[in-house]
C-alpha cells in the first residue's frame, strides 16, 4: 500500500526517538504506543514495522499489543477524542441525552471521526467516576456531571481548536492541585481509622526496617489482612511465598487497574493518600527483598500520573525511596506504567503481561506470580488498599487491625457506593455491616436491587439485605451499586453482559463465545421471544462459562444473569412466553434478503409444504 | 427382535456427511440395527420424502440456505424426537466460518475472484435455494431435543443414543468416554 511519504518519515522519526528514549526496552512498548497514538491520533501501520525493527521483536507481537487495547486504534480518532462512559451508572445519570448532544454538536455518530479529523466520538467502559456521572474522557481529561448544555460548550471549544483545560472546573481536594487539575470529586463520606486519618510518610517504614523483613511478613500474617481487590487471598501468605522463592530479583506490583464498573476507591486513595500506598509498597519490597516496584495505573487515571511522579520524587528526596533507603543497605524504587484500556488487565497475570508490553491475556496458573511473575521472577501483585492497610498494620500493630471487622475478615473496607442514593462516594467501614445498614449510611430508599462487587459480583434483592459484607458472606472489591424501584433491571443486566462481551480477552472459547451467546439469549428474552426453555439455556450456559473459563473474567461474567435469575425470577417470568415451549427468531425474508440482492433475484419465500 | 421397530429419519443439511459416515462406523452392529430400526426419509435408504411419522430424526449440519430450513422444519413436524448430530448442527460448525463476512464479498469470491472460476456470474436461478445471511445452528430454527457433540460424533456415541431411545431411556448422563475428544 502507498503511504504518505511525509507521514511515513514522521512516524519513523518518532519511533526512533521513542525507542532511544526508552533504551530499546520491550517492556515499555505500551508507553511507546501510547505516545504514538497521542501524536498521530492512531497507530499508523508503519509504526508497527518500525517498532518491531527497533525493538527487535516480531512484528506480530507489536501488532498484537497495538490491536488489543481499546485506546489504540488503526484508524484516526480525531485531534480531540471523546470517550463517553456507557456503564450502567452513567446511563442511569442520563448518558443517552449527553451522547445525543455530542452527536448533534459534532455532526457525527458515535464510533466515527469527523471528516476533518478534528473530533472523534467513541464509547468506553467504566472510567471510575460512578459517583459523578455522566462522565467522559477527552484526550485524557476527565469531564464529570456532563449535561447536553455543557456538551455544546465543549464541542464549540473543540471545533475552535481550543484548550480543554480551560473547560475544566475546579476539583475537590488534591484534584485541584496544579499537577492534577481535574474536575473530579473525592466524595469521601466516612473517614475511618486506616486511610483518612493523620498520616506522616516514613513512620511505618521506620518501624518495619527496625523489626526485620521476616517480622514484617509475620505481622501482616497475624493481622489477618486479605487482598482488597476482591479475591481476598491472605496477604501475609502471598508475601511469604514470594520471599521463599529463590530468584535473582523480585517485584512488587500495585494493581491500579480499577476496572470493575462501580468501583472508584483506588482513584480516591491515589489522589489523597498516595504516600501511604507507596509506603506500603516499599514495606512489601523490604519484606520480600525486592528492588523494584511497579504501579500499574489504568489509562483512565492517567491524569494522575504527573502528580504521582512528583509524590515519588518527594519520597526519594526524603530518602524513603530509591537508593539506600533510610541510610540502610535496602534500595527500592517505583515506576509507574500506564495501561491502555482493558478491563482484563485487572487480572493479575494479565496485568503482568501488559506491564511487560504485551497483550493483556491471562497466563496459565500455576505457576502463580509469587513464583513466576513479572519477567518470570517472583512477584506480588496487590491492590492499593491492601498496601495501605499493610503500612498501617506495621505502624499500629496486628492486634489493632484485627480488632476491627469480624473474626474472619479483619480491618476495614473501602466501599465505592454509587447509583440511586443521596450520598454516593467512598465509605471506610469495618467489615461485617449488613447491606441494609450500608443503604442507611448512604441514604438509599425505595431500593429494588443492590449489586455488591460490580457486574462480576451479586445482584441482591431485598430479601438478602441482611447479608453481611465480609469474606465469608458477600466478599467484594468494594463496589456497591444501588438500583431503585424505578429502574429497569433488564437494561442494567444487558449493560453488564455487553460489558463482558467487549472486555473478554478472547483467548478461551467459553468466555469469548459464551458471553456473546448469553447476551443474545438475554436479548431474545427481553424482546418477548423467550420461553422457559431459554431461561433454562441461560442458566446451563452461564454455569458452563463459569466452570470452563480460564480466568476470573469468564468465571464470574455470567453472574449478572445467574444472580438476577435467582433473586429476581419475577422479572423474567413477566416477559417469557407461557403459551409456547419454543420460539424461533428466524425470519426467512430477512435471512435471504442480502443474498437475493447480491444475486439480483427474488428469494423464494414459499417454503415448507 | 422387537415387535415394533423404531422409525428413524436422517438428513445432512449444511454438513459434510461425516456424521452419516460415523453412523456407518458402527460396523457389524448395523446388522443388529436393522433388526430394531426402520429407516424412513434418509440418504441411507434414499427415501426423499417422509412417508410416515417418525420416532426419531437425526440432523447433521446447520442451515445455510432456505432449503435447509424447509427440510429441518419438516423434520421437526414429522419426528417425535429431534437430535442435532455433530458440531455443524449444534453450532453451525465449519460452514459458519463465513458468518461475519458480507454476502457480496462471499459470492464475489466464489463466483468472480476464485482462481478456477470461468464463467463469471452469480447464479440466480429460482431453483437454487436462497442463501441465508449466516449459517444458523439447528436449535435457532426449531426446537431440538438432544445434542450429540463431536466432529463427527463417535459411532459408539450414536450407537449408545440409538439404543437408549429404543429402550425408552433418558439421554442424560451418556457414557463419558463416548464423547470425550482429545
Amino acid at each position: 500500500m502507498e503511504q504518505n511519504p511525509s507521514l511515513d518519515s514522521q512516524v519513523r522519526q518518532k519511533v526512533v526517538q521513542l525507542t532511544k528514549f526508552y533504551q530499546q526496552d520491550k517492556t515499555q512498548l505500551l508507553a511507546m504506543l501510547r505516545e504514538i497514538q497521542s501524536e498521530f491520533r492512531m497507530i499508523p501501520g508503519p509504526a508497527i514495522d518500525y517498532l518491531a525493527e527497533e525493538l527487535d521483536i516480531p512484528r506480530i507481537q507489536v501488532e498484537g499489543t497495538a490491536s488489543f487495547y481499546h485506546f489504540f486504534s488503526s484508524k484516526n480518532r480525531g485531534r480531540y477524542t471523546v470517550y463517553m462512559n456507557t456503564s450502567a451508572t452513567s446511563e442511569m445519570a442520563g448518558a443517552a441525552a449527553v451522547m445525543l448532544a455530542f452527536e448533534k454538536a459534532a455532526g457525527i455518530k458515535f464510533g466515527q471521526t469527523s471528516e476533518n479529523q478534528q473530533i472523534g466520538l467513541f464509547t468506553t467502559s467504566c472510567i471510575g467516576m460512578c459517583d459523578q456521572e455522566p462522565a467522559a474522557l477527552i484526550n485524557d481529561f476527565v469531564f464529570t456531571h456532563l449535561t447536553p448544555a455543557r456538551v455544546e460548550e465543549i464541542v464549540k471549544v473543540i471545533k475552535e481548536n481550543g484548550s480543554l483545560q480551560s473547560l475544566i472546573k475546579s476539583g475537590e481536594g488534591k484534584n485541584s492541585s496544579a499537577l492534577v487539575s481535574a474536575e473530579v470529586k473525592n466524595n469521601i463520606r466516612f473517614k475511618g481509622p486506616v486511610f483518612f486519618t493523620d498520616y506522616a510518610p516514613g513512620e511505618a517504614l521506620k518501624v518495619a526496617m527496625e523489626s526485620g523483613s521476616l517480622e514484617v511478613i509475620e505481622a501482616i500474617r497475624k493481622s489477618g489482612l486479605r487482598g482488597r481487590g476482591g479475591a481476598g487471598f491472605p496477604t501475609g501468605q502471598k508475601w511469604g511465598s514470594c520471599r521463599a522463592t529463590d530468584a535473582e530479583s523480585r517485584y512488587v506490583i500495585c494493581n491500579v487497574d480499577e476496572g470493575e464498573p462501580g468501583t472508584f476507591k483506588d482513584r480516591v486513595l491515589l489522589t489523597e493518600r498516595p504516600e501511604l500506598i507507596f509506603e506500603g509498597m516499599i514495606i512489601a519490597g523490604y519484606a520480600i527483598e525486592a528492588k523494584q516496584g511497579i504501579v500499574y495505573l489504568r489509562s483512565e487515571y492517567s491524569y494522575l500520573k504527573k502528580y504521582l511522579e512528583q509524590v515519588l520524587e518527594g519520597l526519594r528526596s526524603q530518602n524513603l525511596l530509591g537508593r539506600r533507603i533510610l541510610k540502610s543497605r535496602f534500595s527500592f524504587d517505583i515506576q509507574i506504567k500506564l495501561g491502555a484500556g482493558a478491563y482484563i488487565c485487572g487480572e493479575e497475570s494479565a496485568l503482568i503481561e501488559s506491564a511487560e508490553g504485551k497483550r493483556g491475556q491471562p497466563r496459565n496458573r500455576p505457576p502463580f506470580p509469587v513464583v513466576s511473575g513479572y519477567l518470570h521472577q517472583p512477584t506480588i501483585v496487590n491492590n492499593p488498599e491492601t498496601f495501605g492497610c499493610a503500612a498501617k498494620i506495621i505502624l499500629k500493630g496486628s492486634d489493632w487491625f484485627k480488632k476491627m471487622g469480624t473474626s474472619a475478615s479483619s480491618g476495614v473496607k473501602l466501599l465505592s457506593i454509587s447509583g440511586d442514593c443521596e450520598k454516593p462516594g467512598i465509605y471506610e467501614v469495618q467489615w461485617g455491616h449488613t447491606v441494609r445498614e450500608i443503604l442507611g449510611f448512604c441514604g438509599a430508599t425505595e431500593v429494588l436491587a443492590v449489586q455488591v462487587g460490580g457486574p462480576s459480583g451479586n445482584f441482591l434483592s431485598e430479601k438478602e439485605f441482611d447479608r453481611k459484607i465480609c469474606y465469608s458472606d458477600l466478599s467484594t472489591g468494594g463496589a456497591f451499586t444501588i438500583f431503585s424501584k424505578k429502574r429497569d433491571l433488564f437494561s442494567i443486566i444487558h449493560n453488564h453482559m455487553e460489558f463482558f462481551t467487549k472486555e473478554t480477552c478472547g483467548f478461551c472459547v467459553p468466555c469469548r463465545a459464551g458471553n456473546t451467546l448469553l447476551l443474545k439469549q438475554l436479548e431474545k428474552v427481553m424482546i418477548g421471544n423467550g420461553t422457559a426453555l431459554d431461561l433454562k439455556k441461560i442458566e446451563e450456559l452461564g454455569l458452563l462459562v463459569k466452570k470452563a473459563s480460564r480466568c476470573g473474567l469468564g468465571q464470574s461474567s455470567p453472574n449478572p444473569l445467574l444472580t438476577s435469575l435467582k433473586n429476581f425470577p419475577e422479572i423474567y417470568q413477566r416477559v417469557v412466553r407461557q403459551d409456547v415451549d419454543y420460539m424461533s427468531q428466524f425470519n426467512m425474508e430477512f435471512a435471504t434478503s442480502d443474498s437475493a440482492k447480491v444475486a439480483n433475484r427474488k428469494p423464494n419465500l414459499e417454503i415448507g409444504d | 427382535m422387537s415387535k415394533t421397530k423404531l422409525i428413524v429419519a436422517t438428513t445432512s443439511l449444511a454438513g459434510c456427511f461425516g456424521c452419516h459416515m460415523s453412523l456407518l462406523d458402527i460396523d457389524e452392529r448395523i446388522l443388529e440395527l436393522v433388526e430394531v430400526v426402520e429407516f424412513n426419509r434418509s440418504p441411507i435408504d434414499d427415501f426423499k420424502e417422509f412417508t410416515k411419522e417418525c420416532d426419531l430424526g437425526l440432523v447433521e449440519g446447520g442451515c445455510c440456505n432456505a432449503e435447509n430450513v424447509r427440510v429441518l422444519r419438516e423434520f421437526r413436524e414429522h419426528c417425535k424426537i429431534l437430535v442435532a448430530v455433530g458440531q455443524c448442527a449444534i453450532t453451525g460448525g465449519l460452514p459458519a466460518m463465513r458468518n461475519g463476512i458480507s454476502m457480496k464479498e462471499l459470492l464475489e469470491e466464489a463466483y468472480f475472484n476464485g482462481v478456477t472460476v470461468g464463467n463469471k456470474m452469480i447464479p440466480n436461478d429460482e431453483e437454487i435455494p436462497a442463501i441465508l445471511d449466516r449459517v444458523y445452528p439447528c436449535h435457532e430454527i426449531v426446537k431440538i431435543d438432544a445434542f450429540l457433540p463431536g466432529c463427527a460424533p463417535r459411532a459408539d456415541l450414536i450407537w449408545e443414543v440409538l439404543n437408549r431411545i429404543i429402550e425408552g431411556k433418558s439421554l442424560d448422563n451418556l457414557t463419558y468416554k463416548n464423547f470425550k475428544y482429545d
